[in-house]
C-alpha cells in the first residue's frame, strides 16, 4: 500500500449485493404480511381466500430476493 | 487467523493426513478437522459416480433423486394398494394429502367444475415436489433433489407447455393470444408498453422464476445448513476458550434451520402448485 492510499478493499462487490437485494423484498414481504393480517382480523371467516392470495403475493416478493442470491453466484 | 479453506472437501482430507503417515479410524476423522470449512456453491457440483463426463451423469444429487422417486412411488403403493372405503390409518394419511391439494389448492384458485380436469396434474405436482424438496433434511441424503435446477426446470416445463397448450385449445391461437397480450379496457398507446410486459411475462418470466424460485430456495436452505453444522463442528472441536459455547448456539441455530427448511420444503411446494394454477387458470380466462 502507498502512502496516498488512505484505504483498500479486496474481493468482489457481488458479495455485499445480496444484503442490498434483501432490503427491498423485505419491506415487501412486510407491508403484505401485514396488510394481511389487517384483513383476516377485520374478516376471519375470509382468511383461508386472504391466506392464498397473500402466498401468491409472497411468492412474487421472494422472487426478487432470490435472483439477488443467484447473480451473487454467477457474478461472483 | 487461520485460512479459510474454501474448495477443499472431507476425501482429501483423508488423503492428506494418509500421506504423513498417520493411521486413524473412522472416528478420529469423523472428529478431526482440518479448519473451518464455508459452504460453497461447488457443493452443488459433486463428483460423478457412474458415466462421468457423459451427459447421463449420475452423481450424489441424481442418486438421492431416485431415491426419493423410489420412496415416494413406494409410498403411495403401499397406502392405495388395498384402498377401502373407510380407510385405514396410512389410507387417511395420503387422503389428507389429496384432499389438502384439492380444497386448498385447486377448488380455491380454479373452482370446483374446472378443478376436476387439471386436478390429477397439480396434485402430481404437489407431491413430486414435497418428496424432491423434502430430502434436504433427511439424514444421510442431506439435499434437496430440486436443488440443482434441471429438475425445476423440468417441471416448469411441464407446466408451460400445460399452460399454453390448454389456453390455445380453448380460446383458439388468436384469440389466447390477444386475450393475454392485450388486456382490455386501457386506452391503446398504452399497448406499445403493455405488450412486450405481458409478451415477457407470459412466454419467459412465468416458466423462469416457477423453475428459478424452487432451485434457489434449496440452495439457500442447503448452504444455510452447511454453514450452521460446519460452524458447530469448528467451534466444538478446534476454538477454545469461550469460543466453543458459540458451538452450542450455531449447532441451537442449526436445529431450528431445519425445522425451518422442512417448513421452507412444504411451503415451496404449496407455491409451485398455486402458483401453476393461476397460470392454467389465466390463460382459460377469456376476458381478465
Amino acid at each position: 500500500m502507498d502512502t496516498t492510499t488512505l484505504a483498500e478493499l479486496t474481493g468482489n462487490i457481488s458479495t455485499i449485493g445480496y444484503g442490498l437485494a434483501a432490503i427491498g423484498p423485505g419491506i415487501g414481504l412486510g407491508i403484505l404480511i401485514g396488510k394481511t393480517i389487517e384483513g383476516m382480523a377485520r374478516q376471519p371467516e375470509a382468511s383461508g381466500q386472504l391466506r392464498a392470495t397473500m402466498f401468491l403475493g409472497v411468492a412474487f416478493v421472494e422472487v426478487l430476493a432470490l435472483l439477488g442470491l443467484v447473480t451473487g453466484f454467477i457474478f461472483a | 487467523m487461520r485460512v479459510l479453506n474454501l474448495a477443499a472437501t472431507a476425501l482429501t482430507a483423508v488423503d492428506d493426513s494418509n500421506a504423513d503417515g498417520t493411521s486413524q479410524n473412522f472416528f478420529q476423522w469423523l472428529f478431526s478437522s482440518n479448519g473451518f470449512h464455508a459452504p460453497s456453491i461447488a457443493d452443488l457440483n459433486p463428483e460423478p459416480l457412474l458415466f462421468g463426463g457423459t451427459i447421463f451423469e449420475f452423481n450424489r444429487i441424481t442418486f438421492v433423486r431416485v431415491v426419493a422417486a423410489v420412496v415416494m412411488i413406494g409410498i403411495f403403493w403401499l397406502a392405495t394398494r388395498r384402498a377401502k372405503v373407510v380407510p385405514g390409518r396410512g389410507q387417511g394419511a395420503i387422503e389428507m394429502v389429496l384432499d389438502f391439494v384439492r380444497v386448498q389448492i385447486v377448488e380455491l384458485i380454479m373452482g370446483e367444475e374446472r378443478a376436476k380436469k387439471y386436478l390429477a396434474f397439480l396434485t402430481t405436482l404437489f407431491i413430486a415436489v414435497a418428496f424432491f424438496n423434502a430430502t434436504g433434511v433427511i439424514p444421510f441424503l442431506n439435499i434437496a433433489g430440486t436443488s440443482l435446477i434441471g429438475l425445476p426446470i423440468i417441471m416448469a416445463l411441464w407446466v408451460y407447455v400445460m399452460y399454453l397448450s390448454e389456453g390455445v385449445r380453448k380460446l383458439g391461437f388468436g384469440h389466447f393470444l390477444k386475450s393475454n397480450l392485450f388486456p382490455p379496457g386501457v386506452p391503446w398507446p398504452i399497448y406499445f408498453l403493455l405488450t412486450p410486459i405481458e409478451f415477457l411475462q407470459v412466454f419467459v418470466l412465468r416458466p423462469g422464476t416457477l423453475a428459478l424460485r424452487l432451485a434457489a430456495n434449496m440452495i439457500s436452505g442447503h448452504l444455510l445448513l452447511v454453514l450452521m453444522f460446519a460452524a458447530t463442528q469448528y467451534f466444538l472441536f478446534e476454538a477454545t476458550g469461550v469460543l466453543k459455547g458459540v458451538g452450542v448456539i450455531s449447532l441451537a441455530a442449526g436445529i431450528a434451520f431445519t425445522l425451518f427448511e422442512i417448513f421452507v420444503a412444504l411451503l415451496q411446494a404449496y407455491v409451485f402448485t398455486i402458483l401453476s394454477a393461476v397460470y392454467i387458470n389465466l390463460s382459460l380466462e377469456d376476458e381478465h
